[in-house]
């Protein structure tokens, strides 16, 4: 079957999906979108989330053929062409929160919710939030820091321009 | 495989009938499972997600049911039940707040926890504690009927649904006591349970809500419990007095 729908403001079209795929299958092996990746397949890892109409969700478990005419923000999608990494992204290089790199994609989506969300998350809010996410590498630490800076610094900014 | 996209509900219960084989999809937090592992190949997949009032709920008074229902759109995600009926539907809130993710609970939904029917599906012992006037709404090309909470679980994985039925809403009455709903599993986060566990007081009628999950081929109630707390209240007239 043929899948169009809007993947990071742009539209965009597969043809002969299997109507069994997963969004996931569709974004990395079709359409060219790598930055989703592809762990468990089963909604434990949180490797693959992406938002779907605006809320994070895992992107192995929406059949492909569900994304018809909605919209898809990946990874990919979160920096800016003119103004460069999403601030949540610059906050991970900066903390050292990313090691293997392989929960990354996921976790900055679920931080970049967070935040839009809630610009000043406690800790336990942040634990919440990326409790889907399984990281291996990093012990957590480092990205709880991550988000910390991101918040500290999406706030001042806020305050600044305002 | 086939792919159905009914984009109204009257199409959707006629492309059910005409495909009873067919597996209904909506937040696919289950459904996907089963096909990435190819445990599962169903001859056709009956998306539900462009069906709008699927996601929506209201309140209102139906009958058989006393005071004020809230009838569930079988679609609501769990993390709207948290967030927009914590006061009405204490218990199945708890419960959908423990639902795997929050990448999930914008998924997944109590009409696919109702038909996978999955002894451990966390919504059940909130249902089933929330009275034994909780019915689940089947609906067919045939009409709709109304499904009591205590004759829809029938095995392990299967419910009373007929081929042709798709669920459309689930009619809850209003806590009119406190609820509670506890889980047990391996961690604290993402855990399907080793048991969990719903509980309601109704002070109105003067009876006891229980659920239990994950220790039966259905989720249950304990009777025997239900009565004999029922009765203890009742005789040291707490009822009354709220504790």
């Amino acid at each position: 079957m043929r899948v169009t729908f809007n993947a990071n403001g742009r539209q965009v079209e597969a043809d002969d999906v299997w109507e069994g795929e997963s969004l996931l299958f569709l974004l990395r092996e079709r359409l060219g979108l790598p930055g989703s990746k592809n762990a468990c397949e089963q909604g434990e890892c949180g490797s693959c989330t992406v938002y779907l109409d605006g809320a994070p969700v895992c992107s192995c478990l929406v059949a492909a053929g569900q994304v018809q005419g909605r919209e898809v923000r990946t990874v990919e999608g979160l920096a800016d062409a003119e103004t460069g990494l999403d601030p949540v992204q610059q906050a991970f290089i900066d903390a050292g929160a990313v090691q293997c790199g392989f929960c990354t994609p996921g976790l900055l989506v679920q931080t970049h919710d967070l935040l839009a969300r809630e610009p000043q998350p406690s800790d336990n809010d942040i634990r919440e939030a990326l409790s889907g996410n399984l990281c291996r590498c990093t012990g957590y630490e480092k990205i709880m820091d991550a988000v910390r800076l991101a918040s500290a610094r999406t706030c001042s900014t806020s305050e600044v321009s305002q | 495989m086939e792919f159905l996209r009914p984009a109204t509900w009257d199409e959707a219960l006629a492309a059910k009938a005409e495909n009873p084989s067919a597996l209904p999809i909506s937040g696919g937090t289950d459904v996907m499972v089963e096909l990435n592992f190819d445990r599962h190949r169903p001859a056709a997949l009956l998306d539900l997600n462009r069906i709008s009032e699927l996601t929506e709920w209201e309140s209102g008074v139906y009958e058989g049911q006393e005071g004020e229902v809230i009838r569930l759109g079988a679609a609501v995600p769990y993390a709207r039940i948290t967030r927009e009926l914590a006061r009405q539907l204490p218990g199945l809130a708890l419960a959908g707040n423990t639902v795997g993710s929050p990448q999930i609970r914008n998924r997944g939904s109590v009409g696919g926890n109702l038909g996978g029917a999955s002894p451990a599906g966390d919504a059940h012992p909130a249902l089933l504690a929330a009275g034994r006037d909780v019915f689940v709404e089947a609906a067919s090309v045939r009409g709709t009927r109304l499904i009591a909470i205590d004759d829809f679980y029938v095995g392990v994985k299967r419910n009373s649904l007929e081929p042709d039925e798709l669920i459309r809403a689930v009619r809850i009455p209003v806590a009119d006591g406190p609820q509670q709903f506890s889980k047990i599993g391996t961690r604290n986060a993402m855990v399907i349970a080793v048991c969990a566990f719903g509980f309601a007081l109704h002070p109105r009628s003067g009876t006891v809500g229980t659920g239990i999950g994950s220790a039966a081929p259905t989720p249950r109630r304990a009777v025997a419990a239900e009565e004999f707390l029922a009765d203890e209240l009742a005789e040291r007239n707490l009822w009354a007095t709220a504790g």
